[in-house]
Order: structure tokens, then sequence, then C-alpha cells
């Protein structure tokens, strides 16, 4: 029986090992990439950084990086406390499946849909589109994820705490401030994470929200992507990997948002 | 806790910072001596073109040259800028770089302003053939920058006959089959069997056009893919052999390797120019005149044509040309007498609905 | 009773603002556009017509539908395959290493989509890495691999394998394990436990990461894009293309909705299903 079992554990690790080679494999192939002096896929031709040279002296990408972070930054920032309040509302004050399923569509509508119904908005209004217009419709899927990782913070203390505050007698602002605030921060700083890391990779919205000048970092990558295999692109595509990680080494620290998602 | 995100973020902005001040080297920022020539209008404009269609430093010295302060915004298709312009009925743009029949779109849109010819003294240099395209007669709405045609580019190397017919391309032999690509911009996708059929590229013909498609389907079976920007890479590494390419980009396949050949098919071709249009809503139009004229002047021509290796309206430019470069490039050598000849894509008006039907058709046709 | 709807207000009032102005009044704008009709030049002209549902509903676009779909539900069944065992594995390994495990899957997740697509067209084209392998270890079939559908499969498939992962891994770390080892005890073999105890129980999970895989899949278009060669129309390039290319902005709104449509009624059952399940639980 435990040899069995110990039988069918080693199959499922090599599967994991498999699958991990499968998700694995592309990037570090593109990391090794970005150091081959001749830029080709299929010659190895000496270790060199001068394409983070070539990508350094890339203005555009640079420009490109900052917009994201602007917009990632921004969106995060009005989304995090809106997302807070919303998460609160639901599971203290109203509960209403209407609202729920509200909130649940920014997480399940597909993006294209969503990008062309805000280009749609935004042309009608006679906008002027620029980052703000990426910055606002970001906002609304952040709000979203925000509210239902507080969600599940919410979900899991026990509201009875909050009751006993009330009861010995501190204001609601006070037991707000006191109480439920410090209990759901780690939930309302692995929202802002997991918003803001969405955010900076988000392109379809982005693409077709974006006013002239100002492409964000995804939308320059499409661009570039879109004109061939190019050594500077696996310059920065391990660049990109590099502050990912560094991203997501922040998020474990306030638990695995993702997996806070689906509960 | 929050000394923790505290020290995240500070982290991750030190990062950027840290990439930032790789990059500090060359920060192109306009020159603040005394401009040479007295500023025609002062202002900003924003300008969107291809990437890499126009010289780096082209914003700067025009900033320089005029005092007019001009931001480059990109588009990588004209259906992607003119989309944009649609939504945003032009606002934020000033010169946009789009091809002639969508300039005609979007004139008949009434996005576009009037050019005015007496900004711009660089059409004096021109061929007179550029106030003949049939999209713009006259050059109301519309200055070409490049013009040219399509043909067929291919290995000479490892074709063993020499393609001189669209159905060269359409009905490939055994050699090339799975080894040609045809452009994904729809019309050019549908250019080829036009023309092989002996229809004209701006049908609108309900009847036609069937048979357009039906043969286009018949061509999906035995391409390698359908491709409009890497299709020269393709040639080069060997995993086509023969592609349907502007010539200007076949270029780039020549200049990489010198068995790359291109030619026009003997059913004719198309006569395409990418063109600076204005927009209406621009509100800076003298700055925006005063921008293509910049772009119009000989010098810049020769570097276009030399660097980006089309051909450009302006005769003084084209008569400067190095020799060996148009020996190298033979489509460069070609005349606008010659150009004329080809047939000047036109918008479509509605027939555009049945273009793109057409196209997702063939598109969505099984292997 | 005045408090609570001050509360109430401050709590739901910024959000659920936000939402009615940049998600349902763009949505119900593009809901609009879908009865109205295409200017000569693009633009709408607007008069009322059902024309653009009648139009979507030709053969042509439904066999396009039905390729997005296929493909699709076949990203959705390889991600369940392969990821349920995945999921399965780090959520009864020892606790310690779950989160490095997961920290792995996810990882990936978080870098950019279109750089990890890119990643494949290095990979797969005819003159790229697989192929020279292959020719090194002396196959010398070259082989097809982009430009195909299995190309956009892979691509998808590749971007939204996380998705399936995570909730199943989260429905499976949930499960008493109690339950399998009475199955056990009462005789039944382990893949017979699996089916009728395991499997069942983490249900959910399953249809919450399905349906994270399928959507995206099904609304996606620079995958078949950059992968597919622009051979294959899929719905996401559809709707785009309406939009970009015919400027047939109504035309476009409908397939939008029509998708929209469909995931509905995909959301629906699934929520039947997990009510279904929940009801099953609790019995139980």
């Amino acid at each position: 029986m435990l040899r069995e079992f110990l039988t069918g554990r080693r199959i499922l690790g090599a599967h994991l090992i498999l699958v991990l080679l499968f998700l694995y494999g592309p990037i570090v192939m593109l990391m090794a990439l970005s150091f081959n002096e001749s830029g080709l896929a299929t010659a190895w031709g000496g270790f060199s950084t001068k394409w983070y040279g070539a990508l350094a002296a890339n203005q555009d990408i640079i420009s490109a990086a900052l917009n994201s972070l602007i917009v990632a930054t921004g969106s995060t920032l009005i989304a995090a406390p809106i997302g807070t309040l919303l998460a609160l509302g639901l599971e203290r004050a109203v509960k209403s499946s209407v609202l729920d399923a509200l909130v649940f569509v920014p997480m399940i509508i597909p993006d294209i849909v969503l990008a062309l119904a805000l280009l749609s908005f935004y042309s009608l209004l006679q906008m002027t589109l620029g980052l703000y217009s990426i910055l606002l419709s970001h906002v609304v899927f952040n709000i979203a994820f925000v509210a239902a990782i507080v969600r599940t913070r919410l979900n899991h203390f026990d509201p009875s705490i909050e009751e006993a505050s009330l009861d010995l007698g501190a204001s609601e602002v006070t037991t707000f401030f006191k109480i439920t605030l410090p209990m759901i921060f780690p939930g309302i700083v692995a929202g802002a994470l997991l918003a803001f890391t969405i955010s900076m990779d988000e392109f379809v919205v982005a693409y077709f929200t974006a006013g002239p000048a100002q492409p964000t970092l995804p939308i320059l990558i499409y661009s570039m992507v879109r004109f061939g295999v190019t050594p500077d692109i696996n310059a920065l595509a391990t660049i990109v990997v590099l502050v990912s990680i560094v991203l997501l080494l922040a998020a474990q620290r306030f638990g695995t948002p993702l997996k806070a998602l689906n509960e | 806790m929050k000394r923790i995100i505290g020290l995240r973020l500070v982290s991750l902005i030190a990062l950027f910072g840290l990439l930032l001040a790789a990059c500090g080297g060359p920060v192109t920022v306009a020159p603040t001596d005394v401009p040479t020539s007295p500023p025609v209008a002062a202002g900003k404009i924003v300008i969107s073109n291809w990437d890499a269609y126009m010289p780096e430093d082209l914003l700067t010295n025009f900033t320089a040259e005029t005092g007019v302060e001009a931001t480059l915004a990109l588009h990588a298709t004209n259906e992607e800028i003119v989309g944009k312009l649609i939504a945003s009925k032009g606002r934020g743009f000033d010169v946009v770089f789009v091809t002639g029949q969508f300039a005609q779109a979007l004139d008949k849109l009434g996005l576009l302003a009037k050019i005015d010819h007496s900004k711009i003294p660089n059409l004096e240099q021109l061929y007179p053939e550029v106030s003949q395209l049939p999209f713009d007669p006259g050059n109301k709405f519309s200055v070409p920058y490049t013009w040219g045609t399509t043909g067929l580019c291919y290995r000479s190397d490892l074709l063993s006959y020499t393609p001189d017919s669209w159905l060269d391309l359409l009905q490939p032999s055994a050699e090339a089959s799975g080894k040609t690509t045809m452009l994904a911009t729809e019309r050019w996708l549908m250019m080829p069997a036009q023309k092989a059929l002996g229809f004209s590229v701006n049908t609108t013909d309900e009847a036609e056009m069937r048979q357009v498609a039906d043969l286009l389907i018949e061509t999906k079976r035995t391409l390698l893919a359908y491709d409009d920007t890497t299709f020269y890479s393709k040639l080069v590494s060997g995993e086509a052999v023969m592609v349907e390419a502007w010539d200007g980009w076949c270029n780039y396949g020549i200049g990489e390797n010198p068995d790359i050949k291109f030619v026009i098919p003997k059913e004719g071709s198309d006569l395409w120019a990418d063109t600076m249009v204005i927009l209406a809503s621009s509100e800076n139009i003298d700055a925006a005149h005063a921008f293509i004229n910049y772009v119009l002047s000989p010098e810049v021509g020769v570097w276009v044509a030399t660097n980006i290796l089309y051909k450009v309206p302006s005769r003084l430019a084209m008569e400067q040309l190095d020799p060996a470069l148009i020996a190298q490039f033979p489509n460069l050598g070609m005349s606008p007498a010659d150009l004329l000849l080809q047939e000047a894509l036109q918008d479509l008006g509605l027939a555009q609905s049945l273009y793109t039907q057409l196209v997702t058709e063939i598109l969505a046709s099984g292997p | 009773m005045k408090k609570n709807i001050v509360q109430r207000l401050i709590l739901l009032g910024p959000g659920l603002t936000w939402l009615a102005i940049f998600l349902l009044v763009p949505l119900g704008i593009l809901f609009v556009y879908s009865f109205f009709q295409r200017g000569s030049f693009g633009g709408i002209v607007y008069e009322f017509t059902l024309q653009n549902y009648a139009r979507a509903v030709e053969p042509l676009f439904v066999r396009i539908f039905l390729l997005s779909l296929k493909i699709a539900i076949v990203t959705t069944a390889l991600a369940l395959l392969i990821g349920y065992p995945v999921a399965y594995y780090i959520a009864t390994s020892p606790a310690r290493w779950r989160t490095v495990l997961l920290g792995l899957v996810v990882l990936p997740f978080w870098t950019s989509y279109l750089i990890r697509t890119y990643a494949w067209i290095v990979l797969l084209n005819s003159e790229g890495i697989i192929n020279h392998m292959l020719l090194a270890l002396g196959v010398n079939a070259r082989l097809e691999l982009l430009y195909t559908q299995s190309a956009i499969t892979i691509g998808l498939l590749y971007g939204y394998l996380p998705f399936m992962i995570l909730p199943l891994y989260a429905a499976i770390e949930r499960l008493n394990p109690e339950y399998a080892e009475a199955s056990a005890d009462l005789g039944a073999t382990p893949l017979k436990t699996f089916l009728t105890v395991t499997f069942p129980l983490t249900l959910r999970g399953v249809f919450a990461g399905a349906l994270f895989v399928f959507i995206p899949s099904l609304g996606n278009f620079f995958v078949p894009e950059l992968l597919g060669g622009g051979q294959e129309i899929l719905l996401g390039n559809l709707i785009r293309d309406q939009f970009l290319k015919a400027r047939d902005w109504p035309f476009g709104s409908a397939l939008a909705f029509l998708t929209m449509a469909l995931i509905m009624v995909l959301l629906f059952f699934q929520a039947w299903l997990a009510n279904r399940e929940r009801q099953a639980t609790n019995v139980a």
C-alpha cells in the first residue's frame, strides 16, 4: 500500500518537473539568448552584455516603462481604497448577489470586450486619450481584484471581534481603524500588489485606450515583437522577468494573492 | 509591516532608477542655441509614424530649425492609426503618416485639414507625378512621403526558375509550396489574385471578388504564413523562398543577401503612397505644414531613400542618390512614370465591408 | 436607519459609481451600437437595424465561433489534464514545500505574456531551436510547428495554465483526507477512490479553473496573431478587426455581445453546478 502510494507520488513528481520545464524552458532560453553575442537563437557567439547596452540606449523603452509604472501606480492607488470599501460594504453592509455579480464582471469579461466598450465610451465623450485614460480603465478591473482579495480576508476573521469592540463602547470609526483595518491590511496589500502587477502587464485595454504619444511597455513590446525576433527584446524580457520576481517575492510576504482570489 | 512595504517599494523604485541611470546617455533634448532660421511657428506638434520609418534625429533637427517641438507617436498598422483617429476624431494628433487609400477615407470622414500649398515650398521640387495620384489629385489633403509598388521578392539561389507572374505565388510549384508568404493587410492580400484574374485592385464587383476569394482560398493551403512585418527575414533565413513584398521591404532582404531579387509580375501591380496628412483638429496647422515641408527637403529625402530604401517623391533627392545604391537595389531606380503605370489603391467606401468579409472567409477556410 | 444609509453610501458609493461609469455605461454604449449601421467610410449611422445580429449567425461567422470554441475547449481540457496532477501533488506536499512550489508555478505568469509568447516564436519557428535540436539528434524532418493551430493552443495553454492550477490547488488543499482514507479502508482502489471521492469533491475548483482558462482563451487575439501566422482568424481577432480593419463598429459590437452572452450562459451553468454540488456536500 505504502509502496504503491510512493510510486504514485513519484510519477506525480516527475509530472511536476516536466510542467516546470514547460513553464520555465522558454523563459530561461530568452535569458540565455540575451547574453548571446551573436544575437541569433541558433548559434552561440560567446557571452556578451551588448544587447543590454543596446536596450539602455533605447529611450523609447525607458519612457514606456515609466509610462507603465505611472499607470500601474496610479490605478492601484485609486483602486486599493475603493476596492477595500467595496469589499467591506459587500461583506458587512449589503448582501446582494446582483452586486456580487457586478463586481465579478471585470474579472471575467474578455479584455477585448472591455477595451472596445471603453474606447467607444471615450470616443463618444470626445476625450483626448492619454496615459490617464489607460489609468482610469485599469481602475475598473483593479477595483474588482482588490475587492475580491480583501473579501476573502474579511471572510477569514471573526466578525464577533468587531461586535465586541462596539459592545465595549468604541465608535464604529474607532473600531474600523483599531480592529478591522489592521486585520484586513495584509489583504489590502496583497490586493494592491496583484492590481499593480496586472496593470503593469495589461496589454489589450491599454492598446485600445492609449493616447497618441505615450505607449506603455506592453504596447511597445507588442510593436517590437510584431517585427520579429531581435536580440534586444531578449534583454528586455530578462529585465522584466527579474523585476517580476522581485514583485512576486513582495507579494509572497502577504500570502499568495491568487490563491486567495480563488477561495 | 508598513516598513516592509516601504522597503519593497523602495527597492522597486531603485531598480527602475538603476535602469534609468544606465540609460542616462544621449537624452534627446532640443538644443537651446538660437535656431539657424527664424522659427516658422512656435508650439508643439504630435506626429504619428510607423516605427523606424524616418531618421532618428529628424525631430531634433526639425526643432532646431523651426523652434517647433515635435513628439513622435508610433503606430504598427494603417488600420490601428485610422481606428484611433476615428475613435478620437483626430484629437491629439497633428501630422500622421498613412497610406493613400487610408488618407482618402480619413478625408471622406472629414478628419483632415486642407493642405495649403503656399506653406510648403518644397512641393516645388517633387516629381510632377505626385499631383496625379488618383486617390488625391492635386494633393488637396495628403502629400506623399514615400511611394512604390508591390511585387515578388524571392531567393534566386533557392528557386530553379525566375518567377514573373502572380500565379507563381498563387499556385506555387512543388519546390516553393509551403515556403511562400503573402501580405496580411487586406488590400495587399487581395491584390495578387485581383491582378492575376485581370481585375482592378479597386473592384467592388461582388462576382469578381468571389473569384478572387476562391483563388486565395486555394492559395492559402500552400502558404507558410500571412506576414507583413517579418517576411524578408523569413527569406533571409530560408524559411520562405518567395514572398509578396513591398519594394522597399524587399530591399531589406537584398541588403542582407544579394541572391534575393525583386520582380513586378507581368500582370501588373499596385501603386501605393505613404502620405503625410494634417488633422483638421490640429491646433497648430502652421507648424504641421512646416513639418511636412521639412520632411520633403532633399536632404531628408536622400536619407530616407538611402536608409529606409524606399523611393521618395523628391526629384532633387532621387537625382542625388549614389548610382551604386541603385545598382544594388534596382527597384529604387524605377521612374515615377513607370510607377504611375501601376494601379493606385483607392478607398472602397461601403465595399470595404465586402473585402473584410472575404478576407475573414479566406482566413477561416480550413487547411 | 439613517446611519445605515450613510454607511452604505461611504462603503459602496465610490466603487459602484466607478463600475457604473467605466463598466456599465461603456457596455451599454457598445450594446446600443450593435443595433446601428456602419457609415460609408466607417463611423456609425444612427439607424436601428437587426442586420448585425443576422450577419453574425451567417455560416462564416458561426464557423469562426466554433473554431474559437474548439481551441478554447482543447486548451481548457489540456490545462485540466496537465494542471490537476500538479495541483494535487502540491496540495499534498508538506506545508513548507507548498508555498515554494506554488510560487514556482505562478512566477512565469507574472512576466509579460507578450514576451512569453515571443519566446515560443523563437522556439518553434522552422529555423528555430527545436528544429535545430532535432537536426542535431539526426532527425532530418523539419517540423512545421509555428503558424499552426497547435502553436496557438500551446501559446494559450502556456499563458493560462496557472489559472487552472491555482483554484484546483485551493480545492484540493481544503479536502479532508479522511474521506479518501475511509474510501481506501472500505477496500476501494486508489483509482476508484480518486474518481468517486476526491475528484467529485474538487469539482468547484475544476469549474473555476476551467472558467479562468476558457474565457481569456476565447477572447485572446495576439496569440493567434503571433503564433498562428495570421492564418487563423479567431473570435478575438474577428472582433478587433471589425473595429480596426472593417471600421464596422456596430458589427464588432454585436459580435462582442454574442461572446458575452455565451460567457454568461457558461457562468450560470457553473453557478448552478456549484450550487448543486454544495447541496450534495451538505447532505453528505
